[in-house]
């Protein structure tokens, strides 16, 4: 058989194929099985989408780099779980396009993050992160407080998610920027239109304190407070390894 | 392509390709890497056997030593709890004033508590729990909603402003953006507000729109802030006639916040920290407060 392959190499077409095949099978035996094993994303009922702010706020994150500094992925392990929470479940970045785990970490992981501080903390963090926390050494993104947020095209983003599998209905991608605009201004009639397709725990607040204009600082801070409140699967989960940081308890 | 022949100075044969005269030997691969190459195809095998591996269908091959990390991070986790489970105990059942009596509980509290103030707290109120600006110091003595142990407990457990469901609510009105008041009566009312904590600030204009002033507070702000601007702790209103700022005591802030309004977030963390460990904090405040005096 090993004497074949002197034929196979004077035949450019079939060298290639034959190429081809036996690079792809690593792909094949590691990769393809996982869409059709059932246990590799969770099912769960509560997962949300992000909201066309968020997705501004996602995009802004993407284009700043963010994920160089700061991965968004707690792994299976004891110091992981017990200094940011529960570890990180596929489900959780099933809307992720692209995924955005990261592989380093200069700054904390982010995959807990939603909540933990105020908007006003972000805003104040992001426009000089050394006012809040001295020994800081992330960048300033101060210009993202005055730029103004680019959202008219917001309902084509959602559309393009929509093809990878989003669930956005035609109605919130037809709103998709009279949505981003209702979820920064608090009390408005679009931000109740907003709350109405989006649910009632979605977040709305004039994020960087700014009412006069939404600013990419608004969309970046709506992004931060939304990770890990996709869904509540990770707190819920009935593994002890979960209730252990949550209650405490010592089972 | 010739014929391969002997190579005569290796004793090896060739491959029988020449280029230019030069012949290709056909030198067999070393003993050493052979050798390696079936050991790691060896161990590989072992390691199907051992380990989660070959992917079928709808499942895959568990291996016999049915290893699962999620598994695995849950025993760690049980360990530690088991080792804190001592005065994780102690503290989320005692009695926080007997607590604040025991020596042995307070020296435990400055060790693990700092370390619990600086992963979640200090982002904010500053390591050394003094604030800053838009974030209220912590070791001043000066409370929105009350010093009390179990005050500042319900505090972190709930939350200023949030969407816990027992969340405290404070909001300070615009009175500006919302049109309560026009450009005039916040001018007199934010000369009158100086006036509580710095009179000697205000210039001869400012003090004749004192009477005016006063009479906007009594009809806007005294429901919450009192009628003499003591604040009420009830609602989180802060005092104003000392000289302790959130967001800072001067003219132009005054007048900032009278127009624009001010909601400060406390984040609740009933939900990230277990209930020791939010004693342990509410110990670990009151402790440099105390300190700090």
């Amino acid at each position: 058989m090993l004497d074949k392959h002197a034929k196979l190499e004077r035949n450019a077409l079939a060298f290639v194929f034959a190429i081809i095949f036996v690079a792809s099978i690593g792909g094949i035996v590691e990769i393809a099985p996982l869409f059709t094993i059932d246990e590799t994303v969770e099912e769960v009922e509560d997962m949300r989408v992000y909201t066309p702010l968020e997705v501004a706020g996602r995009n802004i994150y993407i284009r700043e780099g963010c994920y160089a500094c700061h991965s968004q992925m707690i792994r299976t392990l004891q110091d992981e779980v017990e200094r940011y929470g529960p570890y990180s479940l596929a489900v959780e970045s099933q809307y992720d396009h692209p995924m955005l785990w990261g592989s380093k970490r200069t700054g904390p992981d982010l995959a807990r993050v939603g909540e933990k501080f105020s908007d006003a903390w972000h805003v104040a963090h992001l426009i000089n992160p050394r006012n809040v926390v001295p020994s800081s050494v992330m960048p300033s993104y101060a210009w993202l407080m005055r730029n103004t947020l680019k959202y008219e095209d917001m309902g084509l983003h959602l559309s393009a998610l929509r093809k990878v599998g989003v669930p956005y209905s035609d109605e919130m991608i037809e709103n998709a920027a009279q949505d981003t605009y209702g979820q920064a201004r608090p009390g408005s009639e679009r931000a109740d239109a907003f709350v109405e397709r989006y649910g009632e725990e979605s977040n709305v607040s004039l994020f960087d304190g700014d009412p006069d204009r939404i600013t990419e600082m608004d969309a970046l801070v709506a992004y931060l407070q939304i990770l890990g409140r996709l869904t509540d699967v990770a707190h819920q989960s009935s593994d002890s390894a979960q209730q252990t940081t949550s209650t405490g308890s010592g089972d | 392509m010739t014929k391969p022949e002997r190579d005569p100075y290796t004793g090896l044969m060739t491959t029988g390709h020449e280029w230019n005269g030069i012949k290709e030997l056909k030198t067999p691969i070393p003993r050493p890497v052979k050798f390696f190459l079936a050991l790691t195809i060896l161990v590989s095998v072992l390691f199907w056997v051992l380990f989660p591996t070959w992917p079928y269908g709808s499942g895959y091959t568990k291996g016999i030593l049915n290893i699962d990390q999620r598994q695995l991070v849950a025993e760690d986790l049980s360990r530690s709890a088991a080792l804190r489970a001592s005065w994780e105990e102690k503290f989320s059942t005692t009695d926080l004033a007997a607590l604040e009596a025991d020596a042995d509980a307070m020296t435990f509290v400055r060790s693990h508590g700092a370390r619990l103030f600086k992963d979640n707290c200090a982002a904010c109120h500053g390591t050394d729990a003094a604030g800053g600006p838009g974030f209220p110091s912590l070791v001043d003595d000066q409370w929105l909603w009350g010093g009390e142990s179990e005050t500042i407990l319900e505090t972190l457990k709930v939350g200023i402003n949030t969407r816990h469901e027992d969340t405290r609510n404070a909001e300070m009105l615009a009175f500006g953006d919302q049109g309560l008041l026009d450009a005039d009566q916040i001018r007199a009312l934010t000369s009158y507000v100086v006036s509580l904590s710095r009179a000697d600030e205000l210039s001869e204009k400012s003090v004749a729109q004192l009477p005016q002033g006063k009479e906007l507070f009594a009809e806007n702000c005294a429901s919450c802030h009192g009628e003499t601007g003591k604040g009420l702790r009830d609602v989180g209103a802060p005092n104003l006639t000392d000289d302790y700022w959130i967001y800072g005591g001067d003219v132009d802030t005054i007048r900032a916040t009278l127009r624009h309004g001010r909601k400060g977030v406390m984040p609740f963390w009933d939900q990230r920290l277990n209930e020791a460990d939010l004693r342990l904090l509410t110990l670990y405040v009151r402790d440099i407060g105390a300190q700090t005096k």
